[in-house]
């Protein structure tokens, strides 16, 4: 592979930019994080980091908000912003060309934004369908309350926030919550694409110099939601969430626990898929992933089923996720190292599955890991290197949440 | 880039475009049949035989077909729709010939009973999800009924009833009628020679028995109507609604495509600044979606129920205003910066110039560069769009809502 090395320049006020070109595309593409997301939020007012994500884009410098639309959208940019749980999240592709332009308008985004008083009830009612779009798709419905059960507040909040939070919020907090958390140090500007870096960086300086650096706020740890739990719901299917510990991206054996969750969930001929659906056409959906914040991760299954057949769905999803630790086959590994080194490869040819990877690995790991050290690393991965790392950490003490018509019986084996 | 087209002497046809800059390969056998090539009896069975293609053939088991994709690291998949059926898959160059043996292989399966009965199951499982979707099921019964007694209003999944009832025996003669090589497009986009391409589908496909069972295409002068379908347990109404547009080689379907940017993309558009800016309704879109010989203009919005009607009424205005007036040349131009950088985008990767290949050859049986699809989006004018406005206006024909109201006063 012949990646190459990205610049990576951090500015007097803390703002990271790491910037990688690629001779081969058109495109140049960006994914900029602030560390001002749902995590923040007063514990009353959830929801607060979605609506000032919504109102940011609304009026800033020169620009009022339909401005800001109009001069993104000439510019061609595809982009999405929205509220993550560490962070205000920013992403935008376009012709190369077009980027420096675009950051030009983020720059006023998150330095001089206007968040006029008479936008907030539009932010605040947008939210709120949002929340209620949600409640109507059972399949994320399952995943969100399982991960508010799995992880510790704020961690397993839903960075949307809540109908009661938003009821709650006032447009002073959402302003309070630009002024405290908004902030260059922390902050991490991703860029792939056909750029020349030691240009971009110059021109980035100066956009972003007047940005002032703020104090880095404490997040307190909450509780975890329980073990168990049912929700409810009027629906064909019954719906299936199963959730237990694992480690972060940042964790020396962090491709262990990759390569564990990827022999039963990567692929259709890994283990849950073959086993719950292949052999016994239980469900249409079926998965394990493994999720991580910078310091807490959990492996997150589904799995949705006819709800006369979510028992033996749940009993066969959790027989697998118990026999992991008893034996893993060399051609089970294998597989996984082959889709993992074309995924890799095949990253190169889209900028911004670069820009998000750089972005992404540089909040978890405060640096870049190459491609190559990565391949070194999925390479080294073996059956025994693995079942050590499972023996160590398997899986157990299951976050179980159905949702559905009917509650399901938890195994009593199961811890 | 270099385009190149062959036909093998059983009909089959294959284009490629080859780009030596790029590290994967992409191939897609695309299938002209789907849910409006099937008789009501067998309601399903286009999707349902995509689904059992993964169960092999006589030289590979279902599980070789897993295996085999994952070990060669492919990113692989197929889909159905009302009147196409594809299964494509991306990989490294090193690893074309073992992918394209057993994508090849699928378009030929056994169709083993033991296999159809397992995956029924799965298949009946699919359709109760999506049945928990009430976006889903929105788009499924406007297609009913917008295409009322058109063939283009049967359903992709089917029924629970009708899958249960469907045989092996009946997708067998499904299969042999519909999946003839003359009815089969090869695309192929990436870094692979041609030469090698054309000898892939050579020692693959030759052996494959001709047939090109063409299929009935009649535009739909669509009567319209309404239907609402209760789900008290839904938070919010979803609303789809439906009208007729240019069929898939009409001239002025570039221009459909920008007006449905102006009026309804998820930024920036009439819609959203009408209905999304000031948090009416959660999502707010016109799409323009076209098929073999016919055409449709599909609105879809989603909001709090006891506010429908009001946000009907700001579509109307929408509509009304659009119908009377048109479009300005500063949202054209803006509509065409959005439009080119996402096939500028979307053409960097072999996976994505599959699709827009696959879908010009089988629509308008032609090629189409990058440059000539930016070059048709760039001559799109304020005037055609009048004229597509004039045959076409956007009209609120055909209504399905879902939702926990079924009294919703629709005119």
């Amino acid at each position: 592979m012949s990646a190459s090395e990205p610049l990576i320049e951090q500015f007097d006020n803390g703002l990271t930019v790491l910037i990688e070109p690629m001779a081969d595309v058109q495109s140049a593409a960006f994914s900029l994080l602030v560390p001002a997301g749902s995590v923040y939020d007063p514990a009353d007012q959830a929801g607060c980091a979605s609506v000032l994500a919504d109102m940011i884009t609304r009026g800033a410098g020169d620009l009022d908000s339909a401005g800001i639309m109009s001069a993104l959208d000439s510019l061609g940019l595809q982009r999405s912003e929205g509220a993550e749980r560490q962070h205000l999240a920013f992403n935008g592709a376009t012709l190369a060309e077009n980027l420096l332009p675009a950051l030009e308008i983020y720059a006023d985004v998150l330095q001089c934004p206007h968040l006029p008083e008479e936008e907030f009830e539009p932010s605040v009612a947008g939210a709120v369908q949002s929340l209620l779009a949600m409640d109507d798709e059972p399949r994320q419905k399952v995943m969100l309350e399982l991960r508010r059960r799995a992880y510790p507040a704020p961690w397993g909040q839903p960075s949307e926030g809540s109908l009661a939070g938003l009821e709650l919020l006032s447009c002073d907090t959402v302003h309070t919550h630009f002024e405290r958390f908004v902030r260059p140090n922390g902050a991490i500007l991703g860029i792939a694409g056909n750029v020349d870096p030691k240009v971009l960086i110059q021109q980035l300086r100066e956009l972003f110099a007047g940005w002032a650096s703020k104090d880095v706020p404490e997040i307190e740890l909450g509780e975890r939601g329980p073990f168990r739990d049912h929700i409810p719901h009027e629906s064909t299917q019954t719906q299936i969430g199963i959730a237990f510990d694992s480690i972060p991206y940042r964790h020396p054996d962090y491709y262990q626990a990759w390569a564990a969750v990827s022999v039963l969930s990567g692929g259709s001929s890994s283990r849950l898929f073959t086993e719950v659906r292949e052999k016994r056409g239980l469900c249409y959906s079926v998965y394990a992933s493994l999720t991580s914040t910078r310091d807490i991760a959990r492996v997150l299954c589904y799995a949705g089923t006819s709800s006369d057949r979510a028992q033996e769905t749940l009993d066969v999803t959790l027989g697998e996720l118990d026999r992991i630790k008893l034996g893993i086959e060399l051609e089970e590994v294998r597989r996984c190292q082959a889709r993992a080194k074309s995924s890799l490869i095949m990253q190169q040819e889209s900028s911004s599955s670069r820009s998000g990877s750089l972005a992404h690995d540089y909040y978890h790991l405060g640096r870049v890991v190459s491609l190559p050290e990565i391949r070194q690393r999925i390479e080294a991965l073996t059956p025994d290197s693995i079942l050590g790392y499972l023996a160590q950490n398997p899986p157990r003490d299951y976050t179980i949440l159905t949702l559905g018509p009917q509650p399901l019986e938890i195994p009593h084996a199961v811890s | 880039m270099q385009f190149h087209e062959a036909c093998l002497p059983n009909g089959l046809q294959v284009i490629a475009e080859i780009n030596s800059s790029v590290y994967s390969v992409g191939v897609a056998f695309v299938v002209r049949t789907g849910a409006r090539d099937e008789t009501l009896d067998v309601s399903g069975v286009s999707h349902f035989l995509e689904h059992m293609a993964f169960k092999g053939n006589e030289k590979f088991s279902a599980d070789d077909v897993n295996r085999i994709f994952d070990e060669v690291g492919a990113k692989y998949n197929a889909a159905t729709a009302e009147d196409i059926t594809v299964y494509y898959a991306v990989m490294l160059p090193e690893y074309l010939e073992p992918t394209f043996e057993l994508l090849a292989a699928l378009i030929q399966p056994s169709l083993r009973v033991d296999d159809f009965e397992m995956e029924k199951k799965v298949i009946i499982e699919e359709i109760g999800m999506y049945d928990d979707q009430p976006t889903f099921v929105a788009y499924e019964k406007a297609m009913q009924l917008h295409y009322a007694r058109h063939p283009l209003g049967q359903s992709i999944l089917g029924t629970k009833e009708s899958i249960t009832a469907l045989t092996a025996e009946q997708m067998k003669t499904y299969h042999s009628a519909r999946y003839g090589a003359g009815n089969v497009l090869l695309v192929a986009t990436g870094n692979a020679p041609w030469d090698q391409i054309q000898s892939l589908a050579e020692k693959y496909c030759a052996h494959w028995a001709p047939g090109m069972p063409g299929r009935q295409v009649h535009e739909h002068i669509s009567r319209g109507g309404v239907e609402q379908i209760v789900r008290e347990s839904s938070q919010q109404q979803h609303l789809m609604q439906m009208t007729m547009a240019p069929a898939a080689r009409h001239p002025l379907r570039n221009a459909a495509e920008l007006l449905s940017v102006i009026v309804g993309d998820d930024s920036g558009s009439r819609l959203f600044w009408e209905l999304v800016d000031p948090g009416h309704v959660e999502t707010a879109e016109l799409a323009y979606q076209e098929f073999d010989g016919s055409g449709v203009f599909r609105l879809f919005f989603n909001g709090t129920p006891e506010t429908t009607e009001e946000n009907l009424a700001r579509v109307q205005r929408v509509f009304d205003d659009i119908n009377t007036n048109g479009v300005t040349s500063e949202e054209l131009h803006i509509a065409k910066s959005k439009l080119l950088s996402r096939i500028v985008l979307s053409g960097e990767r072999p996976m994505g110039r599959l699709d827009s290949l696959g879908t010009h050859w089988l629509y308008r049986g032609a090629y189409h560069s990058l440059k000539q699809d930016l070059d048709l989006i760039r001559s799109v004018t304020v005037e055609q769009i009048r004229d597509l406005l004039t045959e076409f206006p956007l009209r609120q024909l055909s209504t399905v809502s879902v939702g926990p109201r079924g009294d919703l006063d629709l005119g």
